[in-house]
């Protein structure tokens, strides 16, 4: 009943002892529900590999890597659209970080976006230590209700875990209070084009060298109607799995796929073929222009030439 | 400089060009939030040589309007920014610059200029060219452009005259040579696109696969008779100057023939010749109008004719795909 969940951790005060008390069990079970209830954090993948990509460069010896993050915020959701990484030494009983430099990086960032204002911080690595404390607390100060997001670079469960908390006070008030993080919910978000870049980099792990050209036009046509295919045959071998009796009928499924059979547009023959050719006709009249145009400059440069 | 042995000097051996995931990424953002319509954003590359590749592996943007803001330095925006990221291990050598462009418009004297400049001071540097509308349309559309070592001659000696451009066989075609683009990955940036494809939805727009056109061949039309309307302008202006300078050649002659008439009058007379005047203080040959302005306008309608040959191309297949699947269902 009592089963903290994996990922909140509890930096707790020296002063305040850890028992099996009936008071520290509530608490377990508040933050369960707490975990729902903090604003959403919508990231956009820039931030992550600007993250990545820091880890990679970090100092001999630092175990870790934290950095500032940028966003907006309202009342629901907090939006994280760009990070820089601060530098910062940590050993084991003192952390020091940068504070100028992080004041001097908002200060130029905020030149090109002004709407961005610093939403929190980011670390690297699996746990929150008593430091992440003390640096929260820094970002207090810069931010209202800060958020810290933690990114497991070192890949602890052969995942790279990403997760965002909230700190929260909690304790008896009026003697020693302790703070709490919480864990909030992440969405990755996208703009469309943002969306279009990283789909084209998901092919660049199929290849043993890690490398991906940009394809020419028709070739990327084709690889999107292979994509579709793709899609279309799963859904075929569903099907197939419920007519068979395989797979349960699920209504909800059957519902999308007479939407998608009717969107399919009825129209007559001879309509579909004069539009296609119409279009068709556009398009090879456009084509023929530009050769004309590109052989009329490249005439116009052999005749100043001569 | 950090030069490797691999470059000499006026020779391009640049055989490719990696770039890393967060460039990408970023060069998107910066555009999507920062640029509107047909406003340009720009921005700094940073990253190194090694052997024959140049890798970029960061970047930072340029703020805009700084028009507005009288106090604003952009070298010491630049200074600041790349001392700041320094600091943090990030390669801080300057490689290039990126910038976003308008339906492919991008071959102007600003860009001639600046990225003469860049490469005067870095050999390798290139600009990348970030077409926002057609990376919306489907497929990310980076390309990396550098001038050709003739362009760069010629910049140098910054003679655009007709004979210097005529000696060095510079045509609109050898202006800009692209280098190819290879995206590249290290394995943790591979964990984490495994991670985002895991929790991502399956993306719902497939825009790539859209079957509307009209307004894409519209304006990029549109652009393309502006741009050879410039043009005609140009060959009318050159003409003109063929003209007069013939002209001109025709006048000299006669004037040299009369004066030799009247000479061997003059003898024939017994009197002293006319002395001999200097015939091209007279005649003074006409202005000869820079070539560098059609060229340009050339590159840019040749890339204009490219860009819209591609999208035809690729508008032809999905109608083709359009017919197939209603033939079978018809």
């Amino acid at each position: 009943m009592c089963c903290c969940p994996a990922t909140a951790r509890i930096p707790w005060r020296p002063a305040l002892s850890f028992s099996s008390s009936p008071f520290v069990i509530f608490l377990h079970f508040l933050y369960k529900i707490m975990a729902v209830h903090g604003p959403l954090v919508k990231i956009h993948p820039v931030v992550l590999a600007s993250i990545v990509d820091s880890y990679e460069r970090r100092n001999e010896g630092a175990s870790r890597v934290i950095g500032t993050l940028l966003g907006t915020a309202d009342k629901h959701s907090v939006e994280v659209t760009n990070c820089f990484s601060v530098p910062h030494n940590e050993s084991e009983d003192e952390v020091a970080v940068d504070m100028e430099f992080a004041k001097n990086m908002y200060e130029l960032h905020k030149k090109v976006s002004p709407s961005e204002v610093i939403i929190g911080w980011y670390a690297t690595g699996y746990d929150i230590t008593e430091h992440s404390v003390l640096i929260h607390e820094y970002y207090s100060r810069e931010a209202p209700n800060p958020i810290h997001m933690t990114v497991d670079t070192a890949l602890q469960s052969n995942k790279m875990n990403i997760r965002a908390y909230v700190s929260s006070q909690m304790g008896v008030p009026g003697k020693t209070v302790g703070v709490m993080f919480t864990p909030l919910t992440i969405k990755y978000i996208y703009y469309d084009t943002e969306r279009i870049g990283v789909d084209l980099l998901q092919r660049t792990r199929a290849s043993p060298s890690r490398t991906n050209g940009l394809t020419t036009d028709l070739a990327q046509v084709a690889s999107a109607a292979g994509r579709v295919q793709e899609m279309l045959s799963t859904m075929l071998s569903y099907i197939e799995d419920v007519l068979s009796g395989k797979v349960m009928a699920d209504n909800s499924v059957g519902r999308y796929l007479m939407d998608l059979v009717n969107k399919v547009p009825k129209i007559t023959a001879e309509d579909f073929e004069s539009m296609l050719n119409s279009n068709i006709n556009d398009l090879l009249m456009v084509t023929y222009l530009a050769n004309l145009t590109q052989a009329q400059i490249a005439l116009n440069e052999k005749l100043v030439v001569l | 400089g950090d030069r490797l042995n691999g470059f000499e000097n006026g020779k391009t051996q640049l055989l490719c060009l990696c770039v890393r995931l967060q460039v990408v990424l970023k060069i998107i953002k910066h555009y999507q939030e920062e640029g509107q319509g047909s406003e340009v954003v720009q921005g700094v590359l940073l990253g190194l040589v090694v052997e024959d590749r140049l890798e970029i592996t960061n970047c930072f943007p340029f703020p805009q309007h700084t028009e507005d803001d009288v106090d604003f330095d952009e070298v010491q925006y630049q200074m600041e920014m790349m001392r700041s990221l320094r600091h943090v291990n990030i390669d801080h050598l300057h490689v290039g610059w990126y910038q976003s462009t308008y339906y492919g418009s991008f071959v102007s004297r600003a860009l001639l200029d600046s990225q003469f400049s860049y490469q005067h001071a870095i050999e390798e540097s290139v600009v990348l060219i970030y077409d926002p509308i057609k990376t919306a349309q489907g497929s990310l559309c980076l390309k990396a452009y550098r001038l050709t070592p003739k362009l760069m001659e010629i910049c140098k000696e910054k003679d655009f005259s007709p004979e210097a451009l005529k000696k060095a066989c510079i045509g609109y075609e050898h202006m800009l040579e692209e280098v190819p683009i290879v995206i590249k990955n290290s394995h943790l940036i591979n964990v984490l696109l495994l991670d985002l494809q895991e929790k991502s939805t399956v993306a719902d727009k497939h825009e790539l696969l859209n079957l509307s056109s009209s307004n894409h061949l519209e304006k990029s039309l549109q652009l393309l008779m502006d741009r050879v309307d410039g043009m005609s302008q140009e060959i009318v202006k050159y003409n003109t100057y063929c003209r007069n300078l013939t002209k001109q050649q025709q006048q000299k002659q006669q004037y040299l023939q009369r004066r030799q008439q009247e000479n061997t009058q003059r003898q024939s007379r017994g009197e002293p010749p006319l002395p001999e005047e200097d015939i091209n203080k007279m005649f003074k040959p006409p202005q000869a109008p820079p070539r560098m302005d059609t060229l340009l306008i050339a590159g840019q309608v040749n890339n204009y004719c490219q860009n819209i040959k591609a999208f035809t191309s690729q508008n032809l297949g999905k109608l083709f795909m359009a017919e197939a699947l209603q033939g079978h269902s018809s």
